[in-house]
Formats: structure tokens, C-alpha cells, sequence
């Protein structure tokens, strides 16, 4: 009885929460049919706005990913002094709002920023461009590979390594024949996650993008873009394409999620 | 040292440096450039005052919310068996993969003018608490079920052949056990909430002293360019974060103090 | 009194764990269920203690029906293989937990806390954590808990098969003398036979998840009934059709009527005792077991030939 109860009221509150929004973005998307559903998406800021997406993540995130791998290598095989500052810088991303990101890389690479004098100075543009958003994506995806590598790294220990060291192996032949096949699945779970935060991003970009249509839009801005100027079709349409994004990387996620026997 | 993770060293400092520590040096450093009291007069300023307390409050509340629903669900899921147990599991993903500003519309869409349920609660306080237990969802489930499939059976099998009843063994046995894994996901969630701004931009009309969340009003500093008051107000943002950081690692420590 | 098991089956999906088994307990005896993995025993014990159902059969406690009852209504105390210690509790509120939970009072409790910590010999530890004791400590501790509630049946789940050779054996005279003092009706599951005989009155062996034999480690020792009791309690060896005991057989130099006609292979010395491995004329090996001092007045050596004569062996007949 008290089962039922229980399950009742998680599955209650589930359906309040999630379902509902879900399936309302489906709904307000089609509501005019498919045909101008299917149009708002396919003129060409939209297109534009979702390759310019699918661009910055393909940077940022084998950027994350080699990053990942190497930090909680760090973490756990060398410890060395200011371990702890590294620990918090990169779990900082996780608790920080996205505006306060975006705002950083505006200080710092504007026309009066650190960075931002001596760029303009040589023609590069940082800010209001490409190079900015991707460093807005990586500075909030960084988080996810170290944070699943680090458990499992910990958990095998050394002693495989170092019987393949004794064995003749360089520590490159190691890392690629020994520590990397234990690693492999936290890591592709790492990477789904890093691409999610990365596909879907959207406080930071909004703030460093100049958020230019047609030109430095990525989809979550074309949403809002597209929101702010009436065109809800437009707005729902770009969102149902993300949302089915975020349903694959959800099924993805599940997929690898470690449990006893996936590694 | 091997030259190897010297070399590790190097890539990982600068990379990090790059991306996430020279950005966040800029901001403190620019907090600091309008001295001491220009400083405090941005921080103090009512509506920036109004903003924070708001974002707050709200997150207080939604992280209240999620201690105890998340750990309902979180059970629900490990103990329970249902059909779709599967499906609803991978649900409790979406907030996370589902990008904020979608999340926002569809607050909207459910909960704004033409709603289809009948709720309208969009430019209110409401709404920014129903976009917040959105995206916070995951954060408590997440962290309470390893722990609660961790837990050894036998322990709860003690308790009854000791005689405890149903909720004398879950209070004494497995809450204890569990609470580390609740403050962990209490503290993300509470994080989140702090900082969250896709979501509430929308549903919530922005509206200064009344639905102005802390990151919507850093946004319209930097619009109206107004640094010295969006540096405050992020310092403040970036304080509340690495203290929750602090705080996780607490619990961490906390819940292995009594492992053999 | 005591308990008493009648027709008990319980299965798992297509998994039969114990198949009709039916047992006596006698009121304040010591007990011992002794098998193999998947013997069934844990699952025995189980049942008695109310954590498993039976798919059918009677469990009867204390003279009182307790098939359908809860186990926190049975009045059974419960001591798991891996402690399963409250980490988050001190040793003295591990043992007060059940008193608690029966909200006796605050004085009573520390009283009865105190006195079974004196029994366990744990005193100097009262106060510490789970983490902080050995293995051997966290057993006490588990047993003093399991004992807090004057349990009507106190059961033992692989007591001692998580601690090293020493501490158990330590342990084990340990549980006598508390036995002998407490005098409650014990059941214990292991597969140690060395410890079942050292501990118990009765034993009961299991097998593929029905009961073998139940009797006195001298009965089961001396008089098996099955081919499986022989060879788990003691050590037996077949020879076609007879079983016996390798210290029943005995070596003669001199060709034997009725004795078996085998080389010796190899000799080991093993301290007091000495082990033959023998090769038989016909087929097969066998090796035979006596003191050292038989071994000298024999004066064996390898290669050399003997004849095996096995007097007291056994013949069962075919059990269903």
C-alpha cells in the first residue's frame, strides 16, 4: 500500500514537471501543421544557427575531452601542490550561472580587456565571433570527463600498469594498451554529457555572441531569437529539432550510464 | 616527476588557465577597478539587492523541494518495479540534455497565457520556481541513487530482525546513510538554481524588483553597459558558487568518515 | 519447544534451494547446518529467521506458529557473515539499537548495554565506530546486538568466514562458552565441517537442498548414511562399490586374501601424520593415512609393492 502510495506521488510529480513541458513544445510546434513548422526551420538563419552549433561543438568538446583525460590522469596517478585550487577550478563550471561565464570573457577579451586590447591591436576578433563562443562552450563543458574518469581511474589502481611497465611497455603503450580500454566508457559517457552541455548551451553564448542572426546565432539563440520577434512557429520548431537532440543524447546517456557490468 | 606528466601538467595548467582561470581573474580584477565604494554601491544597489534576495529564496526553496522529492523518486526508481521503470529512469535526464532556453518556452507554452491546463502563471513568482524544479530535477535523484544501491540490504535486514518497523528502519538506518548523497544533490541543485538564466528569461517578464533573478539583472547591466554593476553582482554569484563547491567536499569528507 | 521446520520448499524462479526439508531444533541446543554452496543452508536459516518465505511447509518457534510472521515479530536474533555493523552508530548504540526501537527506558537500556558488553569483552570499545574495530570485534559487537532483545533463537549466518584461520578459531571457543552461559537455542550455518564438529550438539547435513543426515558429529562421523555425508564430514575414498575411511585402510608386505595389490607412489610426512599415495594394481589412485610411527615400523619406501586391506569400509545402498 505504501508502495503504491510512494510511487504514486514520484511518478505524479514526474509527469507535472517533465511531461507536461515536453510535450507541450510538440504540440505548439505543429499546431499550424508540419509544413510551416518544417519551413521555420529550414531558412537559412536557422540552418545557419544549427551548423554554427554543431561547429563549436565539434571544437569544444574533443578539446574537453583530451583535456578530461589528461587532468584526472593528473589527479590521481601525480598529485602535485595546488591540487586542490585544480580540483575547484574544474568543478567551478558546474555551480557557476552561465552569465557570470559569459560576462569573465567579455571583460577579458574586450576592447579594454587583458587580452581584448592586444587582439583588436592584430585584427583578431574574439568577442561578437566563433573563437569566443567556443571558449563560453568549453569554459561550461569542461567539467564532465574529468568527473567521470577520476572515480574509475581511482578505482583500478596501479597494479595493471605497472605490470605492463614491467612487462616493457612505454608509458605511452600503457596509457593506449592498458589504462585507456579501462577508462574507455567513462569516458564516452563523459563525452555524451560534454555534448549536451555544449549543444545546449545558452546564458554564455547569449552573452559573448553579440547574438548577430545569420552570423553568430546559435540554435538556443535562434529560439530566443526567434521568440523575441513574434515568430512562435519559428521558436518551437527550432526547439522541437533540440529537443529531439536532447532525447538522443538522453538515450545515449542511459545507454553508457556505468552500472556494475558496463565496465 | 616523468617528463610525461610534466608535460600533462603544462597542457592541463594552460589549458585551464585559458578557458576557465584568466576569464574569472579578469572579472575579479575589473570588481576591483571601481575601488571600495563603488564596489559596495553596485552591490547595494536595490535593485540588485531585490535580485538576489529573490534568487535566494527561490532557490532555497526549490532545493527544499528536490531534498525530499528527489529522494521519493530516487527510491521509487531503486526499489520499486513498475513497467517503463526504464523509460521514466532516462526522463529524469531531460532537464540536463534539454537546452535552458527550450526548457523556458515550454514553461511557457504549459504554464503562460493559452496554457492548455488552465494555469497561467507567467510574469509571477511562481513560474520561476516551476522553471527552477525543472532544471534542478536530476541533481538529488542523481546523487542518491548510487548510494541508495549501494547500500547493503543486509543492514535493513538487521533492523527488522531486530524488530524495527518500516519507518524505524528507513529513519535510523537508511536515512543516515543516505543524508551525505541528499546534501550533495541539495547543494548542485541549490547551485543551479543560483545561477539559472534561460529558463526564467522568458516565462518570467524580467520584471525589476518583482521577477528579476540575479543572472537576468548581470545581463542587463552588461546590455547597458554598466560593468562595475554586473562585476558585483557576478562577484557575488562566483562567492556563492565556490562555497557551494567548499560545501560538496564537506559532505564528501562527511560521508567517509565512518568507512573502514 | 526449540523450532521446528516441517516440509519446507522455496525456490527461486527455476531455481530449487531447498526441496522438503524438515528438522528438529531441540530447545537451548547448538545446532549446525553444514554444507557446500548452494546446499541450501543459508536459505534454511533464513527461512527460520522469517527473511525468506517458503513456497510451502511449516515453521513452527517456541511451540508458536511462525510461518506467516514477520521477522521482527519472531523473536529471532540474527548475526550476518559481514556484521552488517550500523556504521553511522557507536558499538553501544549498535547493541542498544533493538532496546531503542522497543522504547524501553533510557536507564534500562544502558544497563543491559553495559552487561553485554562486559559478556562480548568489548568494554574499551564502547564508544568507537564500526570502522574502528577487527573483524573479529565487529562479530562480537553483531552478537551482543543480536542478543540485546533476549532473542527466543539466536541464528549465524557463516559467523566466522570472513575472519582469518586464528581469530576464528578464537571466536569459535568463544560461542561455546557463551552458548554454555546464555543457553539459547542456536542454529549456525557453515561449511566447515571441522567447525560444525567442534561447536555443535546436532548436525545437519545438506545437500542440493534437501537434509542429508542429521545426528551427532560422532554419528555422522562414524555411521554416515550417504556417500556425500562420508566424504564432507571426514574424508572417504571409493573403492568400487565401498567407501571408506583413508586411516581405515591397512598396508600389509605380505600378499592378503581380500586385500588389493598396489605400488607406492609417493610419501609425505606431514608431522604427526603421514600420507600414502598408493597406485592401484587394477586402476586408480588412493592414498592412506597413518602416524608417522606406523610409517616407520613399516619401513615403506617408493616403488615399493603393498597390499591394501579395507576392512572397515562401507556399502550404501541406493539412496533416492
Amino acid at each position: 500500500m505504501r508502495r503504491l502510495t510512494l510511487r504514486t506521488v514520484a511518478l505524479g510529480y514526474l509527469a507535472l514537471i517533465l511531461l507536461g513541458p515536453l510535450s507541450v513544445v510538440f504540440w505548439r510546434a505543429f499546431e499550424k501543421g508540419f509544413g510551416p513548422a518544417w519551413n521555420a526551420v529550414t531558412t537559412p538563419e536557422a540552418l545557419h544557427a544549427f551548423q554554427l552549433t554543431l561547429v563549436i561543438a565539434a571544437i569544444a568538446v574533443p578539446a574537453n575531452t583530451i583535456f578530461g583525460v589528461l587532468c584526472a590522469l593528473l589527479i590521481v596517478r601525480h598529485p602535485f601542490p595546488g591540487k586542490g585550487l585544480l580540483n575547484a577550478l574544474v568543478d567551478l563550471p558546474l555551480a557557476l550561472s552561465p552569465v557570470v561565464v559569459g560576462f569573465a570573457l567579455f571583460l577579458l577579451y574586450g576592447r579594454t580587456g587583458w587580452f581584448g586590447s592586444w587582439l583588436s591591436g592584430h585584427g583578431i576578433q574574439v568577442l561578437f565571433a566563433l573563437p569566443s563562443m567556443i571558449l563560453a562552450t568549453a569554459f561550461v563543458s569542461i567539467p564532465f570527463v574529468v568527473r567521470e574518469v577520476v572515480p574509475v581511474l581511482r578505482e583500478i589502481g596501479t597494479d595493471q600498469e605497472q605490470a605492463a611497465e614491467t612487462l616493457g611497455a612505454s608509458q605511452w603503450q600503457t596509457f593506449r594498451r592498458v589504462t585507456f580500454p579501462a577508462i574507455r566508457w567513462a569516458v564516452a559517457y563523459g563525452v555524451v554529457l560534454t555534448t549536451a552541455r555544449s549543444l545546449g548551451e545558452y546564458g554564455a553564448v547569449s552573452v559573448v555572441s553579440g547574438r548577430l542572426a545569420g552570423q553568430t546565432e546559435t540554435a538556443t539563440l535562434y529560439v530566443s531569437d526567434r521568440y523575441e520577434n513574434f515568430d512562435i512557429v519559428g521558436a518551437y520548431a527550432a526547439s522541437v529539432v533540440l529537443a529531439l537532440m536532447a532525447i538522443v543524447v538522453l538515450l545515449t546517456m542511459n545507454l553508457l550510464r556505468p552500472k556494475e557490468g558496463v565496465h | 616527476m616523468s617528463p610525461f606528466s610534466g608535460l600533462t601538467l603544462g597542457i592541463v595548467v594552460t589549458y585551464l588557465s585559458l578557458i576557465v582561470a584568466l576569464p574569472l581573474a579578469a572579472l575579479v580584477w575589473q570588481s576591483t577597478k571601481s575601488g571600495d565604494t563603488g564596489f559596495w554601491q553596485s552591490l547595494t544597489s536595490p535593485e540588485a539587492v531585490a535580485a538576489l534576495k529573490l534568487t535566494l529564496l527561490a532557490s532555497l526553496a526549490v532545493a527544499l523541494v528536490n531534498a525530499i522529492a528527489g529522494t521519493v523518486i530516487a527510491w521509487v526508481l531503486i526499489r520499486d518495479e513498475f513497467p517503463g521503470k526504464g523509460v521514466v529512469n532516462a526522463l529524469i535526464d531531460l532537464p540536463f540534455a534539454l537546452p535552458t532556453i527550450v526548457a523556458g518556452l515550454t514553461m511557457l507554452a504549459l504554464y503562460g497565457p493559452r496554457s492548455p491546463v488552465g494555469i497561467d502563471v507567467a510574469y509571477t513568482r511562481t513560474a520561476i520556481v516551476l522553471a527552477l524544479l525543472f532544471v534542478t530535477l536530476p541533481f538529488v535523484v542523481r546523487t542518491v541513487q548510487p548510494v541508495l544501491q549501494e547500500l547493503d540490504r543486509e543492514l535493513e535486514e538487521a533492523a527488522e530482525s531486530l524488530g524495527a518497523s518500516d519507518w524505524q528502519t528507513f529513519s535510523r538506518v537508511v536515512f543516515p546513510n543516505l543524508l551525505p548523497g541528499i546534501l550533495s544533490g541539495v547543494a548542485l541543485a541549490f547551485a543551479k538554481a543560483v545561477g539559472e538564466f534561460g529558463s526564467v528569461v522568458i516565462i518570467t517578464g524580467n520584471i525589476p524588483f518583482k521577477t528579476e533573478v540575479s543572472s537576468v539583472y548581470i545581463f542587463g547591466q552588461i546590455q547597458s553597459g554598466n560593468t562595475s554593476g554586473a562585476a558585483a553582482a557576478s562577484v557575488v554569484l562566483l562567492a556563492i558558487s565556490f562555497g557551494v563547491l567548499l560545501l560538496i567536499g564537506a559532505f564528501r569528507r562527511w560521508a567517509t568518515r565512518h568507512h573502514a | 519447544m526449540g523450532i521446528r521446520v516441517e516440509g519446507v520448499t522455496k525456490r527461486f524462479g527455476s531455481f530449487t534451494a531447498l526441496n522438503d526439508v524438515s528438522l528438529d531444533v531441540q530447545q537451548g541446543s547448538l545446532t549446525a547446518l553444514l554444507g557446500p554452496s548452494g546446499s541450501g543452508k543459508s536459505t534454511l536459516l533464513r527461512v527460520i529467521a522469517g527473511l525468506e518465505r517458503p513456497d510451502a511447509g511449516r515453521v513452527t518457534i517456541s511451540g508458536e506458529d511462525a510461518t506467516s510472521v514477520a521477522p521482527r515479530k519472531r523473536g529471532v536474533g540474527f548475526v550476518f557473515q559481514h556484521y552488517a555493523a550500523f556504521k553511522h552508530m557507536t558499538v553501544r548504540g549498535n547493541i542498544a539499537f533493538g532496546l531503542k526501537i522497543r522504547k524501553r527506558p533510557r536507564a534500562e537500556v544502558r544497563a543491559r548495554v553495559d552487561e553485554l558488553l562486559a559478556l562480548v569483552q568489548l568494554q574499551p570499545f564502547a564508544d568507537r565506530y564500526p570502522s574502528q574495530l577487527s573483524g573479529g570485534q565487529r562479530q562480537r559487537m553483531a552478537l551482543a546486538r543480536a542478543l540485546a532483545v533476549e532473542p527466543k533463537v539466536l541464528l549465524l549466518d557463516e559467523p566466522f568466514g570472513a575472519l582469518d584461520t586464528r581469530v576464528r578459531g578464537e571466536l569459535r571457543e568463544w560461542l561455546h562458552r557463551l552458548h554454555d552461559e546464555v543457553r539459547v537455542t542456536t542454529v549456525f550455518v557453515t561449511h566447515d565441517q571441522e567447525e560444525a564438529m567442534a561447536l555443535a550438539d546436532q548436525i545437519a547435513v545438506l545437500h542440493d537442498g534437501r537434509i542429508e543426515q542429521v545426528g551427532s558429529p560422532r554419528d555422522l562421523y562414524d555411521q554416515p548414511q550417504t556417500p556425500f555425508v562420508m566424504s564432507f564430514v571426514g574424508a572417504a575414498a571409493q573403492l568400487g562399490e565401498r567407501w571408506v575411511r583413508q586411516h581405515d585402510l591397512d598396508l600389509k608386505l605380505e600378499p592378503t586374501a581380500g586385500a588389493l595389490e598396489a605400488r607406492v607412489e609417493r610419501i609425505a610426512r606431514l608431522g604427526f601424520e603421514a600420507r600414502v599415495e598408493l597406485q592401484l594394481a587394477g586402476s586408480g589412485t588412493i592414498w592412506a593415512q597413518m602416524t608417522c610411527a606406523e610409517l616407520n615400523r613399516l619401513e615403506l619406501e617408493r616403488g615399493a609393492t603393498v597390499w591394501v586391506m579395507a576392512d572397515r569400509a562401507r556399502v550404501f545402498a541406493e539412496s533416492s
